[in-house]
């Protein structure tokens, strides 16, 4: 390696780096409760989101009890499935991804990995949160209310969203888009901090491009997120006017149950446009969180420099430009002009390009390390696998020809669960294993977690292998029951019963991953300050856990990249960021 | 979905020169020592960042808002609303309270109290009578029969005055704390007790005049001005 100086190498006296107002907490609840520092507000993120993800998961397995065994569960009517669908796309995909790797890594990370002692704007950070769990706790209502929770399909689509034939129209609707203004609201003010924060807090030599990828993945998905969620903000605030007070933004002139309704004049396709406006960027606002975390994950753990960090940064910030001009492939069955088909097909396929990119570049980081099969490594490569093969279904969906036979069959539901569903939640896993001993100062246990880790990925590839089978048998999605039909073969049944039953024991492994989670924060080996001997900030804290203000006296100063592993020469297989470079002699 | 197309073109090219000045070719493998900034960034810097990025945001809400507006003008059945002439009367308003913010951050600028103070009084009050001549047209309207669900025009025209008069709510709140500030402040401060407050008199100024802004395009949609506009560009796009 050649050492190009610019500037001079001398380590910076503690003189040179202010210190920064930081809030002081005065009394328990404003320590622990009222929290204006990050990573407290980053752990109830965090705790709030897989709370509500654990409802969801339960959800799931109504769903799949139905689908496995019809008419067994009387409980389960298409009402009440409906209701189920619903509420677990909508929960995983914003409640708890979106959250999670926003609210709960993105504050924890971005400060630390960043080397600044908080975010910029802690009050705004407190507030994101409450109003967050003020949205879970609305979106919970709904469970309680007359009518139950919506059942309109996580898509909300008018009209039927708004019919009076649809669960949950009398509350759960208006629950539903109540509580996603409310996310939005909360989200924003959570957004603002951590893209400011990224642009202004960084500590003294850290570059943009000496960010560490989980904060280049974290910055690009929350500007992609700030951009996308007023599609959404829009969109429900009409529909919630829609039918509150029955104007017609989106409700056409509709005779619902042989009764004509005032509704006049709105368009379903408007909304179809601002919804996956919002929900296509979504995707990514997800997966490029992930894409920087596993980057991260996998060059610490096979002890190597990320190979194309560049190119990495380039691609992350491609892939979210470009999602916000391919939402209409959301859109292929709802009738377009055929040009329209044509070129967001075309800019579908062409985000395979960046995406590709990075997919190399992890398995060319992976290529001669030394790689040790740790268990966050395990996820980090289970992710891998998973997305490329979630990306690849991908490619047929993104084809107009391909994706009008196989739109609402099963093989759509199995794609988006392996690409959108899997993959993140994966690294989520691989990403709370390895920063857990940061957070709590205690390792989680090995066993448990290899044990939770081989579930719970095997267990995924044989729900959502054979699920792509069935759908392409041409068996549809949303239904509640299929019945018999002269296209699906009754192995088709066979195959829905093995799924439910495989289901049910990866949900049983998650509640392994819980008692660990509980289980080690007092009984863990202890994990030391640097336990993956990593190079990037978070783990140079003189406390661990952190301390509030995060760096004792003086802020860290930045002298290298955040990849520097195995270096040629150096005592040690990798050198903080932090190091200073050794001064030449001669 | 042209005008919001168009609005993210813009902030693409605009994130897209800033990253072109962010040395986003630098090998970083190949570089140790301290580079970059020295100086750590100012708070007044921070806060207008964190400012200008909101507005980002509520730029985006709005260009979706009128990317709605004009997908649903395209449609065979729509019928334009007569707008009520009080919305130029409002639009004066808008405009004297962004000028008398103006005015009270030059003011801030060169210690002047008393005119700090009387200008954004004057600032406020407009912004209240702003509010009270909207309302003064969605009665208007309503006594015309007009309410919101009878006509999709009706119901846009509520929603947006009902979104840009919510931002100017929150806008509110944050001037009404200023100018408590600014009149809870000594009779002869030191100009260090003033440069306290410079910044959220800026910062205030700075949203009015995006309100200003937005309210202009809105003005100009609901009135119909920008029917040509929305045209052609309908035509440049299909």
């Amino acid at each position: 390696m050649v050492d190009v100086m610019h500037g001079t190498p001398e380590p910076l006296s503690a003189a040179e780096t202010d210190d920064v107002e930081l809030y002081h907490p005065k009394s328990w609840v404003t320590k622990y409760v009222f929290s204006q520092d990050a990573k407290i507000i980053a752990i109830q993120y965090a705790t709030v989101a897989l709370a509500i993800g654990l409802v969801a998961l339960v959800l799931s397995w109504l769903m799949r009890l139905q689908l496995g065994f019809p008419g067994v569960f009387s409980f389960i009517d298409p009402d009440r499935y409906y209701q189920l669908i619903t509420m677990h796309g909508m929960i995983m995909v914003v409640y708890l991804l979106t959250a999670l790797f926003l609210g709960g890594f993105g504050n924890y990370l971005i400060p630390l990995m960043l080397g600044a002692r908080d975010m910029v704007f802690p009050y705004v950070n407190m507030l994101s949160f409450w109003i967050y769990f003020l949205a879970v706790l609305v979106l919970v209502t709904g469970f309680f209310l007359p009518g139950g929770p919506t059942g309109a399909g996580w898509t909300l689509y008018p009209p039927q969203a708004i019919l009076s034939n649809t669960p949950g129209q009398q509350w759960g609707i208006i629950v539903m888009l109540v509580s996603l203004i409310l996310f939005i609201i909360g989200f924003t003010m959570g957004g603002l901090n951590y893209v400011v924060t990224v642009l202004q807090g960084r500590a003294r030599g850290m570059t943009l491009m000496r960010m560490p990828l989980t904060i280049w993945g974290i910055f690009t998905a929350t500007v992609m997120a700030l951009l996308a969620f007023p599609a959404l903000f829009v969109g429900a605030v009409m529909m919630l006017l829609d039918r509150l007070i029955g104007t017609s933004f989106f409700m056409p002139a509709i005779v619902a149950m042989g009764e004509r309704l005032a509704y006049k004049g709105g368009s379903p396709i408007l909304f179809q446009h601002l919804f996956w406006f919002f929900g296509h960027p979504e995707v990514y606002i997800v997966a490029l969180p992930a894409f920087g975390i596993v980057s991260d994950l996998i060059s610490t753990h096979a002890r190597k420099n990320i190979f194309g960090y560049r190119m990495m940064v380039w691609a992350l910030v491609a892939i979210g430009a470009l999602s916000f001009v391919v939402w209409a492939h959301h859109m292929y069955v709802s009738g377009m002009h055929p040009s329209f088909g044509f070129f967001f097909a075309t800019t579908t396929l062409i985000i395979a390009i960046p995406t590709a990119i990075k997919v190399y570049n992890w398995v060319l980081t992976l290529w001669r390390g030394d790689i040790h099969f740790t268990v966050p490594m395990l996820f980090a490569l289970g992710f891998i696998v998973t997305f490329v093969n979630g990306g690849l279904t991908g490619l047929f969906l993104g084809n107009v020809v391909v994706d009008v036979p196989l739109s609402d069959t099963m093989f759509v539901v199995a794609h988006f669960h392996m690409v959108m569903g899997v993959a993140p939640i994966l690294v989520i896993f691989g990403a709370i294993y390895h920063w857990y001993p940061k957070v709590t100062g205690h390792m989680l246990d090995d066993r448990l977690g290899k044990l939770h880790f081989w579930v719970t990925f095997l267990g995924a590839y044989l729900i959502f292998f054979p699920m792509h089978y069935i759908g392409l048998m041409g068996v549809p999605r949303r239904y509640h029951e299929i019945g018999e039909m002269a296209f699906v073969p009754p192995s088709a049944a066979t195959l829905n019963e093995f799924i439910t039953v495989v289901a049910l024991i990866v949900g049983a492994a998650q509640l392994v991953f819980l008692f660990n989670l509980i289980w080690s924060i007092r009984r863990g080996r202890p994990a030391g300050g640097n336990p993956w001997r990593a190079t990037t900030l978070e783990w140079q804290t003189p406390q661990t856990p952190p301390a509030h203000g995060n760096w004792g006296k003086t802020l860290p100063v930045v002298y290298r990249w955040a990849y520097d592993y195995s270096v040629p020469g150096a005592a040690e297989d990798f050198l903080p960021q932090n190091q200073p470079p050794t001064p030449r002699t001669g | 979905m042209g005008v919001v197309l168009g609005f993210m073109v813009v902030v693409a090219a605009v994130a897209g020169w800033w990253l072109s000045r962010q040395r986003l070719t630098a090998k970083p493998w190949l570089e140790v020592g301290v580079i970059g900034d020295t100086a750590p960034p100012s708070a007044p810097a921070t806060a207008k960042l964190g400012l200008g990025t909101f507005l980002v945001v509520a730029s985006s809400l709005f260009a979706l808002l009128i990317s709605a507006y004009s997908m649903r003008m395209a449609m065979a059945d729509w019928r334009a609303l007569p707008m009520p002439a009080v919305l130029w009367f409002s639009t004066g308003l808008l405009m004297l309270a962004s000028l008398a913010l103006h005015i009270a951050v030059v003011a801030a600028r060169c210690d002047e109290l008393g005119h700090l103070r009387s200008s954004l009084l004057a600032a406020g009050l407009c912004s209240l009578a702003f509010l009270a001549a909207q309302l003064q047209a969605w009665r208007e309207l309503a006594a015309a029969g007009y309410f919101s669900a009878a006509n999709p025009a009706s119901a846009f025209f509520y929603l947006v005055t009902a979104i840009h008069g919510a931002h100017m709510l929150g806008g509110l709140v944050a001037l009404g704390r200023t100018s408590a500030r600014a009149f809870a402040l000594p009779r002869e401060p030191g100009a260090k007790a003033l440069g306290g407050i410079t910044l959220s008199v800026e910062l205030c100024a700075i949203y009015w005049h995006f309100l200003l802004l937005v309210w202009l395009v809105l003005f100009s949609l609901l009135m119909r001005w920008t029917d040509e506009l929305i045209e052609i560009c309908r035509g440049l796009l299909t």
